[in-house]
């Protein structure tokens, strides 16, 4: 790619810390964990709000999981924040980088129901606070049959949902997607999807050390076309139940109906585990495209096996024991 | 108006021969710009994250653009007595037939790299995929036959009932784009309205 498109959303690119500068200041972080740690340790406890300033990093990520295959390289930043199935913003690719600006992810709360000990609204930085930031970084794959690498900042699942203790009689959790058509285009029309967007997870899914509740990317705060401020990464699922700028979490003890099974429940089901031997009706999944940074060599790179559970079923085969995959897709 | 005679032409130089005859050339290096954007796109400012399925996609657009516009033709000429438009016919239905096959050397060649046996699958597993293959299989033999060569050779009745093969084809065109659609209808629901108006005229010709 000779010259980039522009587009008024856009962070300057004097904001985005190149890919490469980036993995080596993560190196030199690493490196200098007594310098890092001695700076989170000279932070007022209880005074700083989790989220730098406007375009800055995030200062205390440690290094969490990062299984990656051979030709696993992070998806670069430009393609990570501009290619987007987000249909609160549009249902164009390029839509909610185009249309996500008026969105306003700061201050923002999360309700907590259903069967749990400790029900309730809490804020944004009160839930994530308690919590050390990690760094993980996921194979992402679409239903679409296209796939990123991408290094996520956020916490593990298990941590939140512990802290509300879930009850006995919990069998699921089930997230929603804000619901705020003044600053989400595609929400004022309802031919689209039905809002709010819905997600969940059998509890022992969302206990598995892989899912992630994300808030920011590329060590920096998720901007708004990738789910802020908070939203939910399960690497071994497709990416539509990766349910973004949520609001709401509920534990409950039927199967949530999710929205894209509601949608059409011949094609998307309930589970959505990467597959490559259980086709969508639509996209093969055996074969995936990875994508870069766009450009010809992208164009000349050819497809490259889907693998199952996204290449995390060491981590994640255990729970699906027994059952029928082709059954429950 | 000069009267100048030049050998090659027994007429004299008028302006409505003029636009007569530069109306073809023109309308030929317009259908190329598409095709060209596409090239220059990829070559300076790139085709965003995913260039493979932009491309396709936008010959798909650009494909069932030129079935419509090519299908607008007899409409147009019935509606506004413009004869002279049915001297472009042919060429807007040959730009239709090329952008459909670079569309699907696209999804064949680039995308796919030759993979027959994933097209193979695609094509019997993925009914839009189906559906899109049927359409280009019934273009086919319109694009052919469609030198003057071909026209005689099969007589005018014939080669008019061969090429009613383009109006399931323009269906096959439409469906195909509404099926590989997920969710939010609008566009091919745009195309499938301008398709029905173009049948709508030539249906009320025929009865009215």
């Amino acid at each position: 790619m000779l010259i980039r498109h522009k587009k008024p959303s856009d962070v300057a690119s004097h904001e985005i810390t190149p890919e490469s500068v980036y993995l080596d200041r993560r190196r030199f972080i690493q490196a200098s964990g007594l310098i890092a740690g001695s700076m989170i340790l000279g932070a007022p406890a209880g005074q700083a709000a989790v989220m730098p300033a406007k375009g800055g990093q995030f200062a205390d990520v440690t290094k969490g999981y990062r299984k990656l295959g051979e030709n696993d390289t992070p998806t670069p930043f430009e393609s990570v924040t501009t290619y987007n199935n987000y249909y609160e913003f549009g249902t164009g690719k390029e839509d909610p980088a185009e249309n996500a600006g008026p969105f306003k992810p700061q201050p923002w709360t999360v309700t907590v129901d259903g069967l749990c000990a400790h029900p309730g609204t809490v804020g944004f930085d009160d839930l994530i606070k308690p919590h050390a930031l990690e760094e993980r970084i996921y194979r992402m794959r679409c239903v679409e049959a296209w796939s990123m690498v991408i290094p996520w900042v956020g916490i593990p699942l298990a941590e939140i949902v512990k802290r509300f203790e879930p009850l006995g009689a919990a069998k699921y959790i089930r997230f929603e997607t804000i619901v705020r058509p003044a600053e989400m285009v595609g929400q004022r029309s309802a031919h689209i999807l039905p809002w709010p967007y819905v997600e969940g997870l059998r509890l022992d899914e969302a206990m598995n050390p892989l899912a992630l509740i994300a808030v920011g990317l590329y060590g920096q705060p998720l901007l708004n076309q990738n789910g802020a401020p908070l939203r939910l990464v399960t690497p071994w699922k497709y990416g539509f139940k990766g349910v973004k700028s949520i609001v709401r979490i509920s534990f409950t003890e039927v199967e949530p109906k999710n929205t894209w099974r509601e949608m059409n429940a011949s094609e998307y089901g309930f589970y959505a585990n990467v597959n490559p031997k259980v086709d969508h009706p639509r996209w093969t999944q055996a074969t995936e495209r990875r994508l870069g940074g766009g450009g010809l060599a992208g164009i000349l790179e050819p497809r490259r096996r889907t693998l199952m559970f996204n290449g995390y079923e060491e981590e994640v085969a255990h729970l699906y024991d027994g059952m029928s995959l082709t059954k429950y897709y | 108006m000069s009267a100048e005679i030049s050998p090659a032409s027994a007429g004299a130089f008028t302006w409505d021969r003029a636009w007569r005859g530069a109306l073809k050339p023109v309308v030929f290096v317009l259908c190329l710009m598409p095709l060209l954007w596409l090239i220059v796109r990829a070559l300076t400012v790139g085709l965003g994250a995913n260039p493979i399925e932009a491309g396709i996609r936008y010959l798909g657009d650009w494909a069932l653009r030129f079935v419509l516009i090519a299908l607008a033709v007899t409409p147009l000429r019935i509606a506004t007595g413009w004869n002279i438009v049915a001297r472009l016919r042919r060429m807007l239905g040959l730009f239709a037939y090329f952008h459909v096959v670079v569309h699907i050397f696209g999804y064949v060649g680039v995308d796919h790299f030759f993979d027959w046996a994933a097209i193979g699958n695609d094509i019997v597993k993925r009914t839009y995929i189906t559906v899109g293959m049927m359409a280009l299989v019934m273009l086919t033999p319109l694009a052919i036959t469609s030198t003057d060569g071909m026209v005689r050779r099969l007589g005018g009745a014939a080669w008019r009932r061969l090429h009613q093969l383009v109006y399931p084809a323009a269906v096959a065109g439409v469906i195909h784009y509404f099926m590989m659609i997920k969710a939010g209808y609008q566009e091919p629901l745009l195309y499938a309205v301008i398709l029905a108006a173009l049948f709508g005229v030539r249906i009320y010709k025929k009865w009215a």
